[in-house]
């Protein structure tokens, strides 16, 4: 690339391009069910600036986001409304588990609560903590970033999976 | 420390206030409800609050419409219905906290009540006493004889026993993998 900008092209794979879009315009559905919902307000407020990894773009509509971040408590009744919202999402997307109640249960381990949604829909990246610091949610967003870039995802590796089937029955991809 | 001396300090000076009332109050009961009243369990000889009054099944509409209407006593509002699980006979103990606008006091009344027995229902006094039944036929199983709905209120319908009975599993996890479908009964 010269310096005038007169010859500016670069060669990238096809692939990488789009990983590359996608990283970088993470849209994400806050489903804040308790106390983690605070935090990741105060990871999208100007102190932290989620919007400086292109993920401030927040959308309360499953079609329109591609990043789930399933921040709080999911009760057994909550647990497929999760997975509703999951599966209303459009391919490719992703899911950050945010927080030791998404994650695992945290302290409640009771009839009432989901065990982790891991248990219910799979899950890309795991924050510690209750609630996590606003630090280690873009530690995980920039994680997820790297993995996305790497096609490293449940998303993208079903992707795969599913271009890798087709192609050996002899489709088009 | 005995909880019998420290119920008071913990809970203020209700007994102070309220003390001369409650025990006017629980005497008038006596006599109104003679035969009716099974035991009677007052702050300061018992470790307790408030005073707990356990009344007869058959008796406990009329006791709890005596309570809000008698001039005297104006238990106008219903805090809360709930239940405990004593695991003796009679199994479970239904509970009417009540409180009174009017003089600025709580009682409790408590109904001892056998597993697969019916309760009145107290709809007819207290109209908000709708749900609170039904969280208490959700987590308890307990029934309300004459409820007008009572069906499940905090757990999915499709739901397998009751969560708060002393014998169900800690860690029953009941998951399930749809939303439930949506009653069209209640449309209508």
């Amino acid at each position: 690339m010269s310096k005038d900008g007169s010859t500016s092209f670069l060669t990238t794979r096809l692939e990488d391009f789009i990983s590359w879009g996608r990283k970088n315009a993470l849209w994400p559905l806050p489903f804040g069910t308790s106390c983690c919902g605070i935090e990741m307000m105060a990871t999208l407020c100007s102190d932290y600036d989620m919007a400086r990894f292109g993920a401030e773009a927040i959308r309360f509509s499953p079609r329109q986001a591609d990043l789930l971040i399933v921040a709080g408590i999911v009760n057994a009744k909550m647990a497929p409304v999760l997975k509703n919202i999951y599966d209303q999402m459009a391919d490719p997307k992703w899911v950050m588990s945010f927080g030791a109640c998404a994650s695992s249960g945290g302290i409640f381990n009771v009839y009432s609560v989901t065990q982790g949604i891991d248990t219910i829909i799979p899950v890309d990246i795991y924050v510690p903590g209750c609630p996590p610091a606003p630090e280690g949610v873009i530690h995980a967003l920039m994680r997820l970033q790297e993995r996305i870039a790497a096609g490293d995802t449940h998303s993208q590796r079903r992707e795969a999976a599913q271009k890798r089937g087709a192609t050996q029955k002899g489709a088009r991809v | 420390m005995d909880i019998r001396t420290a119920v008071p300090t913990i809970y203020g000076d209700e007994w102070t206030r309220f003390g001369e009332t409650w025990k006017s109050q629980v005497q008038q009961l006596r006599e109104r409800f003679h035969g009716q009243i099974e035991d009677v369990r007052m702050p300061q000889e018992q470790p307790t609050d408030v005073p707990i009054v356990y009344v007869k099944k058959s008796a406990v509409i009329e006791v709890l419409g005596y309570l809000k209407a008698e001039p005297g006593f104006d238990y106008d509002f219903l805090a809360d219905i709930t239940a405990t699980d004593e695991e003796v006979d009679p199994r479970f103990e239904v509970v009417y906290n009540l409180y009174s606008t009017v003089k600025k006091c709580r009682i409790r009344i408590k109904v001892r009540v056998a597993e697969n027995e019916d309760v009145p229902t107290a709809v007819g006094v207290w109209a908000g006493a709708n749900w609170a039944e039904r969280e208490v036929y959700d987590m308890f199983g307990v029934k309300f004889a004459g409820h007008p709905d009572l069906r499940r209120i905090l757990m999915d319908y499709r739901w397998v026993g009751h969560p708060l009975r002393k014998d169900y599993p800690l860690r029953g996890y009941q998951i399930f993998p749809t939303t439930a479908p949506i009653d069209t009964d209640l449309l209508k």
